[in-house]
């Protein structure tokens, strides 16, 4: 009797093994977003519906701190346990292509019609991958204390000029009524300065590396305009216009909305809780222009699968059926980002015509530029962020300038300049 | 019966080897091997992430992070050969960069950085270095090592003293002077930071509490004159505890009946220090100076957490670099090159300390 029972349970117990087996593949995914139970709720929304919608796939998740998550996937990748669906932070996705950790998306055509650029991760004229939102960043201002001291409300047509800009940071320091001018985020030290702040580079005609070949930065980061980038960088410190490296992270997070600063150049992700403290009076500008055009940067986490993946085609269904317009507004609801296409940007509750963070969706539009689209990129932020750090502690312009120009040349050299393996 | 049991004990090999198998396996497989490969590492181009094979590449990696040369700079010279002097009275120089960038003549000094130098009558020697952070990495190490080595086993040594004492809640003291070396070192740094912190940092109200709001308030981590001493500071607070209990067991061996003796003779509590616990202590000693100077060269948590060897390169270490290198800039042979020369420094330190301290 007993026997009987457990025969005809275990009968049954592989029945549904085989059945779920037999109808749906897995599919394992990698997310990023560990910690944040909103970022969660949203992915396996998106995941269920997914695995209710059709009978060939059944994704499931696994989430990483973000922190650890690049060393995860290098670690999983050398020891070749990749999942199926990876997601990657745009700069770094020629990285890991070039490195074999991915593979191009099979997505069917036109759908990335209407993507923000920055949206959409592509090396070596194929798409890796494609993210259901963008970032960016804008020059945060109070109204009130604009004009108080005069200052022109710029445009996305007519943003500030160099000189007027430098202009603005004198006037607010000459009043004393702020600890500093201007907020940087210097103590955020992390992929934060070359997101942030190589956009000055590329307004000034600078950039990273020369994006004609991406073999040298010769010229590129040390050449005139860069020198001119920097020489104005030092002065920001030497002016004491905006807080040093050694900022404390607190300060940081709160300067602004505690009065302390009188602008900060920070990302749309803490648009909503100063919009919360400060209500109208916050104002998101656009980026300074230094002669080549204001630039913010582009890309932030998107999507792609794994160069090991035994069933990339199911793997690209689900990251398709991941980018419709619901989503893309659900995720920019949730976390604040903005919504990859202008058809998901009408609805969401800010960045719809007439939201309150809508002026964002522009500066991504207008300009948004991509971070040098290399493999060499993860290194040329490094020595990018360290050039930063060693200019606004005193070092001599060229000179920094000089070295990291040196290192990165040095590492494309040490990688075959990084030329697509065979 | 006794050196029989020992030698049944050596005879079963097999015993033996299968008790000890567990223990040399996992020896083998996270320090032996490991060992080996970053001394292979060190001679290839290995990286962490590449589609591209590994190659064989001799000693480049070394040449790189030691070459060095020097360059010397005559005064610029106006049309008619006199010297062309500032209006502050100083001589003007031409650039260092004007020699190491492709400069057909100085081909040896290409990529080099000006590491420091000296007058020499009107002409300016310099020191150049290929890699001026790992060379700046090689000496605020050897800084660090230098000050905190002798300093932190004294402290230990005065506080181990202190409480050796037999006095009512003496337990107290131990644990508290004992307590941050409990701590992670990772936390403590965290707490540091606020401590040093350049606005409104503990150190910095404190000091001017004291100075009745005199002094100035300094940024301790974010001045390059003042960084290193802060992390050393920090760096012996925190460890100087478990030296202290090292030194602790060493005091407690001495037998009291010298003291008596001493006691007896007359003599001073100086003499009591140098001629009955000092010669006491000698093995401690070697032990604690050789302890503390292999600890000061594997200097890591507190620059990553704290300064991330800024500013201006004032606080890089040799363990920081390799890291960096290996695992964020994906120059795997590059970091195990840096581990090869901070493992012969540190063997050669010891050996010479072994040698000094040896047994006469």
């Amino acid at each position: 009797m007993k026997s009987l029972s457990i025969l005809a349970a275990t009968l049954a117990f592989s029945t549904a093994l085989g059945t779920s087996a037999f109808a749906q593949t897995n599919l394992t995914m990698w997310y990023h977003g560990a910690g944040s139970s909103v970022e969660r709720e949203l992915i396996n929304g998106i995941i269920a519906d997914f695995n209710g919608s059709q009978s060939d796939w059944k994704v499931s998740l696994q989430e990483f701190p973000q922190a650890a998550y690049n060393d995860s996937v290098v670690a999983a990748a050398v020891a070749g346990n990749l999942p199926d669906i990876i997601d990657v932070d745009g700069p770094v996705m020629p990285n890991w292509a070039w490195a074999g950790y991915m593979q191009p998306l099979q997505l069917s055509e036109g759908a990335l019609d209407g993507f923000l650029p920055g949206a959409i991760g592509k090396y070596n004229d194929q798409v890796y991958s494609v993210g259901l939102w963008d970032a960016a960043v804008a020059m945060y201002a109070r109204k009130s204390t604009l004009e108080k001291f005069g200052i022109r409300v710029p445009t996305l047509e007519e943003p500030w000029t160099g000189e007027e800009f430098n202009g603005i940071l004198e006037t607010l320091k000459a009043s004393g009524e702020f600890d500093y001018p201007l907020n940087l985020g210097m103590a955020d030290q992390g992929e934060w300065y070359p997101y942030a702040f190589a956009p000055f580079l590329w307004s000034f005609g600078g950039d990273l590396v020369d994006r004609t070949s991406y073999e040298t930065a010769e010229g590129a980061l040390n050449g005139d305009a860069a020198v001119e980038f920097g020489e104005w960088w030092q002065s920001l410190f030497t002016n004491d216009y905006v807080p040093g490296t050694s900022q404390d992270m607190a300060s940081h997070e709160t300067g602004f909305i505690d009065g302390d600063y009188a602008l900060q150049w920070n990302g749309n992700w803490v648009a909503v809780k100063t919009l919360e403290a400060l209500g109208d009076d916050v104002l998101f500008l656009p980026a300074p222009d230094f002669g080549n055009g204001p630039k913010i940067g582009g890309a932030s986490w998107q999507f792609g699968v794994s160069a090991t993946s035994a069933h990339p085609d199911g793997a690209s269904a689900f990251i398709e059926f991941a980018l419709q317009p619901k989503y893309l507004a659900a995720f920019s609801d949730g976390i604040g980002l903005i919504p990859a296409t202008a058809e998901a940007a009408a609805l969401t509750k800010n960045y719809a015509p007439g939201g309150a963070l809508e002026s964002f969706y522009a500066l991504s539009e207008k300009q948004a530029m991509l971070r040098p689209v290399t493999p060499g990129y993860v290194f040329e932020a490094l020595e990018f962020r360290k050039a930063l750090s060693d200019i606004a502690n005193g070092a001599d312009v060229v000179d920094a300038l000089d070295a990291a120009t040196d290192a990165i040349n040095a590492d494309i050299a040490r990688n075959n300049n990084y030329a697509a393996a065979n | 019966m006794r050196p029989n049991q020992t030698k049944s004990l050596q005879s079963n090999t097999l015993a033996g080897w299968l008790m000890s198998g567990p223990a040399l396996l996992l020896i083998t497989l996270f320090l032996i091997v490991p060992f080996l490969l970053a001394f292979w590492f060190s001679f290839t181009n290995q990286r962490l992430i590449s589609p591209n094979p590994t190659q064989f590449v001799g000693t480049s990696n070394f040449e790189q992070l030691l070459g060095v040369g020097t360059l010397v700079l005559e005064p610029e010279k106006g049309e008619d050969g006199s010297l062309i002097v500032s209006d502050k009275g100083e001589l003007s120089y031409p650039r260092v960069r004007d020699f190491t960038r492709n400069n057909p003549d100085f081909q040896h000094l290409n990529g080099m950085r000006e590491w420091f130098g000296w007058d020499w009558g009107n002409t300016k020697v310099l020191v150049l270095a290929r890699d001026l952070v790992f060379m700046k990495a090689l000496t605020n190490t050897l800084f660090f090592v230098a000050v905190v080595a002798p300093l932190q086993s004294l402290i230990a040594l005065l506080l181990a003293l202190m409480i050796n004492q037999k006095l009512r809640g003496i337990n107290v003291f131990r644990t508290v002077y004992f307590m941050p070396v409990v701590v992670s070192i990772v936390v403590v740094s965290l707490l540091w930071r606020f401590i040093y912190d350049g606005r409104s940092g503990l150190l910095n109200n404190l000091l001017q509490f004291l100075s009745f709001g005199h002094f100035k308030p300094v940024d301790w981590l974010g001045n390059p004159d003042t960084a290193m001493w802060a992390i050393i500071v920090m760096s012996i607070w925190q460890a100087v505890g478990f030296h202290m209990v090292i030194w602790l067991a060493g005091l407690q061996n001495i037998p009291l009946t010298l003291y008596e003796a001493a006691d007896i003779e007359g003599a001073s509590s100086w003499q009591k220090f140098r001629f009955v616990t000092w010669p006491g202590l000698r093995n401690t000693a070697v032990l604690i100076l050789v302890v503390i100077t292999m600890q000061a060269f594997a200097l890591f948590s507190q620059i990553d957490v704290m300064t991330n060897g800024g500013p201006l390169d004032s606080t890089q270490t040799l363990v920081f670099q390799a890291v960096q290198r290996g695992y964020e800039q994906q120059n795997i042979a590059g970091g195990s090159a840096i581990s090869v020369l901070l493992f012969l420094m540190v063997l050669t330190i010891s050996l010479v300390q072994r040698y000094l301290t040896r047994e006469r």
